[in-house]
């Protein structure tokens, strides 16, 4: 389901109009099923991003890792900024993200890390800014969004323990990610496979919400799709066919 | 609020020339080839010329024992001791010393601080106990300090110059006197009048008057007393209270580079600080870029109208002297400053330089990547040095411990982790104990209750087994003291997984009681 080449063209006005026309970075995931869905084919670059798991930690341990998968595929240096010290940095180059890039800074409070965030996003030329806080205000995520425009830095704030059913407030962030975690494939041996994530595009500016279950971040931070959904569709088609 | 220490040192002129004789080497090659090596060295005092006589002046403390004391004259202090080392006193080196000791606590505790003859050293710690984790820890630290370098000390903090002072000297404990906030006027009523700073005599005369405590004299009619003694007395009774104000004036070493500027009106707004800052820091880089230095700490004084110093510090990564971004630091932490009635003069310093070369202007700045240390700067001034880090592997077998944090900027290259070694993204700290049903002795967990949520477990991997390291503290780990742990990854019905122990390898006892424990997510 390509847009048609009037709405494309309508939005290219309506980002003269909002003086944003200038074409801008976007880092793809690599997926076609993931990239078609998002405005340029890809995570914008000067954008903020809202990310979440959930109450459950192992849902927010996979936000983690895919932000990790995110931001080791951009360059320069990656500011973490954490409310408190329980993220595992192993993990983080596990998936990529290597410990040279990567400079925490424990702001102790969600004012700190949006003030610390804010302070960093005023500096081009970072490969990210990260703010784990649980709560995010309308006029935090504009001036954030604001700030990750003018030096076109990536910028993510991971809710921690947001609950499923917190409301969706409007925030400025340019899309809404969701992960949780998805039953593994069974090998049929006592072993773990590659683990799933559920990752649901809850909002994205200018597109649709989705639902994909991937399978996590491999050694260079990048996602797959779990090969026997790609095959699905073939193989529905076949039994149509047949 | 402001807290004040009051350093006193009641051995200083003696513990001062016992120190300048042990550093002195021949001496010390002297005193080792000496039959006896000092085990109880001699009573020493110093003695000054009054009047004709030579009298003591300061006295050690086995001169002490012996019943020696200050103002006696030689003669009577050769009666108590007859093998009595005596040496000339020097009070300008006394006070010289004092200044250095000053210097040294203006580097490691505040910028605020200042000698306080003829035996003791004030600082403001005002705002500075936060990089030691609050004050008790700071006071310790500075006390520790100092007997290290074997000088007798008293210490107190109260919220006054004039209470930290009484109560240095007059509460003779073998640890650092802390006055809480707000308690300096119960503190002083029960000290005698003497405490006070007082002159020669006036403390006498209102002893015969029947004035033993501080709590009489608070009691008192002011009229009467400040009559016959003058406003001397009330003077230093309200700045001890803190109903007036009495400034430390800090002390700078004389040849670190320094920017001054006086003010013609008194200034209180975060613009004008922000506009002197701005005139301070360009001066203070002219000095810089003659000297060939950069930066790397600076000490901004505020000088108020009622003569009251407050300071802010602000450290970079690295050394600079780019006028801009000292200045952009040093107005981040303008807020701490009460202004009061005004400031009417401001002295930028910069205690701590090291060398820097001119570099080129360079019209492509922006193109050269991000200007990390003025980033990294800004966020460790405003958030504390220690909350910026960056991770680096360290050697352990104990997972908790194979993070290594590191400064920003410090090292050229970080390693990496294993990567065949499963780890998880966020920690449980400590890990907290969970109720498992598995089989013994090898088997996975089939189920676990954490925080009251009970967890089925579809599929597992594992045991990773990881020993204590029995190597640290002689074979019993201090926080760990079992040394067996079995590490399984799990993941639950909906997909969770999550790092799960048992404490013991399951044969022998003493490797741990057989309990599991969740100690992480996975993605």
């Amino acid at each position: 389901m390509r847009q048609s080449a009037v709405l494309d063209q309508l939005r290219e006005q309506i980002a003269t109009i909002e003086g944003s026309a200038a074409p801008k970075a976007v880092l793809p995931f690599g997926l076609e099923s993931i990239d078609a869905r998002l405005p340029g084919g890809g995570l914008s670059c000067a954008a903020l991003h809202e990310l979440a798991g959930s109450t459950a930690l192992a849902d927010d341990a996979a936000a983690t890792v895919f932000l990790a998968g995110i931001l080791a595929r951009t360059e320069g240096p990656v500011f973490w900024c954490l409310r408190w010290r329980d993220l595992f940095a192993p993990a983080l180059d596990l998936a990529g993200l290597s410990p040279d890039r990567v400079i925490y800074v424990e702001a102790g409070s969600d004012v700190n890390v949006l003030t610390a965030m804010e302070e960093c996003l005023r500096h081009s030329g970072l490969g990210g800014v990260v703010g784990e806080v649980k709560a995010l205000s309308t006029t935090a995520s504009k001036r954030l969004q604001l700030a990750a425009e003018k030096s076109c830095v990536p910028a993510f704030v991971f809710r921690r323990a947001l609950p499923l059913d917190a409301p969706a407030s409007g925030t400025a962030a340019v899309t809404r990610w969701r992960l949780r975690a998805h039953p593994s494939e069974a090998l049929g041996i006592p072993s773990l496979a590659r683990p799933r994530w559920a990752l649901a595009l809850e909002r994205v500016r200018g597109g649709e919400p989705q639902l994909w279950i991937v399978e996590g971040c491999d050694a260079t931070g990048r996602i797959a799709l779990p090969a026997e959904l790609v095959d699905r569709p073939d193989r529905q088609e076949a039994q149509a066919a047949a | 609020m402001r807290r004040v220490v009051s350093l006193f040192l009641p051995n200083w002129s003696t513990d001062r020339i016992v120190r300048k004789l042990r550093q002195q080497p021949d001496r010390s090659a002297r005193s080792a080839a000496s039959p006896a090596p000092s085990p109880a060295p001699a009573p020493l005092v110093t003695a000054l010329p009054d009047h004709g006589r030579r009298v003591v002046a300061s006295v050690d403390a086995a001169a002490r024992a012996l019943g020696i004391r200050s103002g006696m004259t030689l003669t009577q202090a050769r009666g108590f001791a007859p093998d009595l080392l005596v040496i000339d006193g020097d009070p300008e080196e006394d006070f010289q010393g004092l200044k250095r000791l000053a210097l040294w606590a203006t580097r490691h505790y505040s910028p605020v601080a200042a000698p306080d003859p003829p035996d003791g050293i004030w600082i403001d710690i005002t705002g500075c106990a936060e990089r030691f984790g609050g004050e008790v820890p700071l006071i310790k630290h500075l006390y520790r300090r100092v007997l290290a370098s074997g000088l007798n000390a008293q210490i107190a903090v109260a919220d006054t110059a004039g209470c930290a002072h009484a109560v240095a000297r007059q509460v003779p404990s073998g640890r650092p006197t802390i006055i809480e906030p707000g308690k300096a006027r119960t503190a002083l009523a029960i000290l005698p009048v003497h405490a006070l700073r007082l002159g020669p005599g006036v403390a006498d005369e209102l002893r015969r008057m029947g004035f033993e405590r501080v709590e009489q004299l608070m009691a008192a009619a002011r009229a009467p007393l400040a009559k016959r003694f003058g406003l001397q007395l009330h003077k230093r009774l309200d700045q001890a209270l803190g109903h007036l104000p009495e400034p430390i004036k800090p002390i700078f070493a004389a040849d670190v580079p320094r920017a001054r500027r006086s003010l013609l009106e008194p200034i209180g707004t975060a613009e004008a600080f922000a506009h002197v800052i701005g005139d301070l820091t360009t001066d203070l880089a002219a000095l810089l870029l003659r000297a060939g230095l950069g930066a790397r700490h600076l000490d901004l004084y505020f000088e108020r109208v009622d003569g009251h110093w407050q300071a802010i510090r602000v450290g970079t990564a690295k050394p600079s002297r780019d006028p801009a971004h000292l200045a952009k630091l040093l107005c981040q932490k303008i807020d701490t400053i009460e202004p009061g009635m005004g400031v009417e003069a401001m002295t930028l310093v910069s205690p701590l330089t090291e060398p820097l070369a001119g570099a080129q202007a360079d019209a492509l700045a922006a193109r050269r990547g991000p200007d990390l240390p003025a980033l990294i700067d800004a966020l460790a001034n405003r958030f504390g040095a220690r909350q910026l880090y960056q991770a680096t592997a360290r050697p352990s077998s104990m997972p908790e411990r194979e993070i290594d944090l590191v400064p920003p900027l410090g090292r050229a290259a970080l390693e990496g982790w294993d990567a065949a070694l499963p780890r998880p993204s966020r920690m449980i700290l400590p890990p907290e104990k969970v109720e498992v049903t598995a089989m013994l002795p090898d088997h996975p967990p089939a189920m676990f209750v954490w925080r009251g949520k009970r967890y089925r477990v579809a599929r597992a991997d594992g045991p990773e087994r990881l020993h204590g390291e029995w190597w640290q503290s002689e074979g019993q780990e201090v926080d760990t003291p079992l040394s067996v742990r079995d590490y399984f990854q799990v993941e639950t019905a909906d997909g969770g997984r999550y790092w799960i122990y048992r404490l013991g390898d399951g044969t022998q006892r003493a490797t741990g009681p057989m309990s599991w424990y969740i100690h992480g997510a996975f993605a």
